[in-house]
């Protein structure tokens, strides 16, 4: 028996299930005319950075769905896709066969975090994310000791491009150049006068109808059950820990072919900072789409890529147009970024609290109809 | 005699158990850094007077995570609120041009305020989110962190030594505290015992008193509410203890303290970092105390002392060490692992997860 709401009810529901969203397309939609953009240009930015993020963000995906929230450690994977880059620029592979190698690098150092990861948060019950976003900072100082200590010394590193004068270490930036744009170049399509990377566009297509497969396998099934009730799918007969592990596992292999994917469309490799950001952006854009810590489809990927860079690409503009300065649109969309995942986290924890009184409801309304 | 023995290794297990693992590898690491740092031509004096220094500078804001752990809202994440309130404290006393020591006091008075009403909003947020109060403390850090760039670069500020020199409006990136509270605390009193080794009393007198406030406050009636509230909500319920409003009290200490800790701080550093600077301030105090023994769900006044001391010490000498044993600095490398590592841990352990 469900609930029988009145329409009031129903408005505020729907509301508070898309607070994010709607706040999203407010912001939008005073920002773009402020910014003075045309509307070609929009278009053409707002899909070269769906092609750019969406994997990243779709990577998300199988963790929420096996109910460990925001997987933060999706870092883990950048940083191993980051490694498979680095290799490539010092073998000198370019093009589609070097970003292949360094996918292929990147997925053994993807699973063995991967496993680490799932390992450390199936101790941590009930604090995945805080302890996913900890465990991101943790492994980002293992990585700055491998790459800025290690890489030249340890692991040969040949390329004087790439090493630090002073003999070891790799440099601040790197120049992806060899396989810049090679996978958003293969196959690209003008409509209205707009570039359409459609290659890239195809792989995302590709790794989202994997997804939708995937949800109805035994495995998937499992990771739905496991993210209802642990003990639930415990007494059901599946390995609980297991099932967490290897979501983690897929979710941080996928965020490593990414980072590439991302990488490869910038050109430059950031080698401390690029891996560092990606997760909260990624995490910001799902949300705006409308997902929540426990619920996300793929179109809520589509709609926060969409949404969240809009308001990325206007808000320095819109800013300076509005009060003069740029930098105060910077900063503005840096808070709303921050804004927008704390606003979600504390949704969903209200409205975990609100649903067990719903549950409550019902059962007073069944007594009701009895009596 | 094998008895004697046995029970003198079990003792001695006991407290390697209940001192921890972790505490006794950072304790080894720090004395063994010190006993290197005269072979290696480091100093020992400097060596001790900065690591004095950097406790003085750092223990507030570690004391400031005690309330909020101790009534069970976990570690304290949100700590750039309170730093937040501590910075509007600072520049509005600048601002209203108090010199000297005078103007620490009225940064106190000016934070105070700002403090109470963010811990408050702070606190109510937290009572409506128990159980995902870290996740969410750590993003109302960073937003409101990102709120306040904003906000400086709008706020009338108009004291020139704080506003950008061209624009003559917005506040600058750092702001030097010379002339008005530079170094106010680590003057005061301080023992000089050779040319390199100077005791900071004032900070540590400041410590102290803060330090005794908050351990007099636990023993009272509504410190020790606090404490059951933290252990366990529903018997707190059940005898009639207002809990959410137990939980909103230890926040607005949580955020009071934070801001004492970052005036306390600027005081000897020297300057006060605006902008992005507080971002990441909450994950190096929450480190620090964890080092000390404190867990999810327990802190002591010793978890901040021996958490600081040990946390700074290794700061101040793994740069200073390393760099002169192998030429390369790896201290950054170090820090980062220590403290995220130690949080790890922290979160990790299974008698903390049940709560």
């Amino acid at each position: 028996m469900t609930l029988q709401r009145t329409k009031a009810q129903k408005v505020k529901r729907f509301l508070g299930n898309n607070t994010v969203t709607i706040l999203f397309l407010v912001i939008c939609a005073f920002g773009i005319p402020l910014s003075g953009y045309s509307a070609n240009y929009l278009a053409s930015e707002v899909v070269v950075r769906i092609a750019r993020n969406s994997f990243l963000i779709v990577s998300l995906l199988i963790p929420i769905l096996a109910g460990m929230g925001l997987n933060f450690g999706m870092t883990l994977g950048a940083m191993a896709g980051q490694i498979g880059l680095i290799f490539i620029s010092d073998w000198g592979i370019v093009g589609i066969p070097g970003m292949l190698l360094a996918m292929i690098i990147s997925t053994p150092i993807s699973v063995a975090l991967g496993i680490w990861c799932g390992k450390i948060l199936n101790m941590a019950k009930g604090r995945e994310m805080v302890t996913s976003y900890i465990i991101g900072f943790f492994m980002n100082g293992i990585y700055q000791l491998v790459v800025l200590y290690g890489m030249g010394v340890i692991i040969p590193i040949r390329s004087n491009a790439l090493v630090l004068p002073r003999g070891y270490g790799i440099r601040n930036t790197v120049n992806l150049i060899g396989i810049r744009k090679s996978l958003d170049n293969l196959m690209t399509i003008r409509v209205f006068g707009i570039p359409i990377p459609l290659s890239t566009l195809i792989v995302i297509a590709l790794l989202c109808i994997f997804i939708l497969w995937f949800k109805k396998t035994k495995l998937g099934q499992d990771m739905r059950a496991v993210g209802q009730d642990m003990e639930v799918a415990r007494a059901a007969g599946i390995k609980v820990e297991h099932t967490r592990i290897v979501s983690i596992v897929i979710s941080t292999v996928f965020a490593g072919y990414g980072m590439i994917i991302y990488l490869q469309n910038i050109g430059t490799l950031n080698t401390y900072n690029s891996h560092m950001q990606i997760g909260m952006f990624s995490v910001a854009a799902l949300l705006v789409g409308g997902a929540t810590v426990s619920h996300a489809k793929v179109r809520n990927v589509f709609l926060g890529v969409i949404l969240f860079h809009l308001m990325f690409i206007v808000s320095p503009m819109a800013g300076k147009n509005l009060i003069g300065q740029a930098q105060l649109g910077e900063y503005f969309r840096v808070f709303v970024s921050y804004g927008v995942i704390t606003v979600s986290l504390v949704l969903y924890e209200v409205r975990k609290k609100h649903d067990r009184g719903i549950a409550g409801q019902i059962l007073a309304q069944e007594q009701e109809v009895k009596a | 005699m094998n008895i004697k023995v046995e029970k003198i290794i079990s003792a001695l297990t006991q407290w390697m158990r209940s001192f921890g693992l972790p505490r006794i590898i950072i304790g080894l690491f720090l004395l063994m850094l010190f006993i290197a740092a005269p072979f290696v031509g480091v100093n020992i004096g400097t060596s001790l007077s900065d690591t004095f220094n950097r406790f003085g500078m750092n223990a507030v804001m570690v004391l400031a995570m005690v309330p909020m752990i101790h009534s069970g809202c976990g570690l304290n994440f949100g700590l750039p609120l309170g730093i937040i309130a501590g910075l509007l404290g600072g520049t509005l006393s600048m601002q209203f041009n108090f010199t000297g020591p005078t103007s620490f006091l009225m940064a106190i008075v000016f934070a105070t305020p700002f403090a109470v009403i963010f811990g408050w909003g702070y606190g109510q947020l937290l009572n409506r989110v128990k159980g995902g109060e870290m996740m969410i403390a750590t993003y109302v850090g960073f937003s409101s962190v990102a709120f306040m760039c904003i906000m400086w670069l709008l706020l009338p500020y108009s004291n020139p030594t704080m506003v950008w020199g061209y624009a003559g409006k917005g506040l600058r990136t750092t702001i030097s505290t010379e002339g008005y509270y530079l170094h106010v605390l680590n003057d005061f009193l301080s023992i000089r015992i050779t040319e390199h080794l100077t005791i900071p009393t004032g900070m540590f007198l400041f410590f102290g008193l803060l330090a005794l406030i908050i351990w007099a406050f636990l023993h009272t009636k509504t410190g020790t509410a606090m404490t059951a509230v933290g252990s366990n909500p529903v018997f707190a319920r059940a005898s009639g203890i207002h809990v959410d409003n137990i939980r909103a009290l230890s926040v607005v200490m949580s955020t009071w303290l934070g801001a004492l800790g970052i005036l306390a701080y600027q005081q000897s550093f020297g300057f006060i970092q605006l902008y992005m600077g507080p971002f990441y301030m909450a994950l190096p105090a929450v480190s620090a105390i964890l080092i000390g023994g404190a867990s999810v769900n327990k802190a002591t006044i010793t978890n901040v002392i021996v958490g600081t001391f040990l946390f700074q010490g290794i700061l101040t000498m793994t740069p200073s060490v390393m760099n002169s044993m192998i030429k390369t600095d790896m201290s950054e490398v170090i820090r980062i692992i220590v403290s995220n590592g130690m949080i790890l841990y922290a979160l990790t352990r299974k008698t903390e997860a049940t709560r």
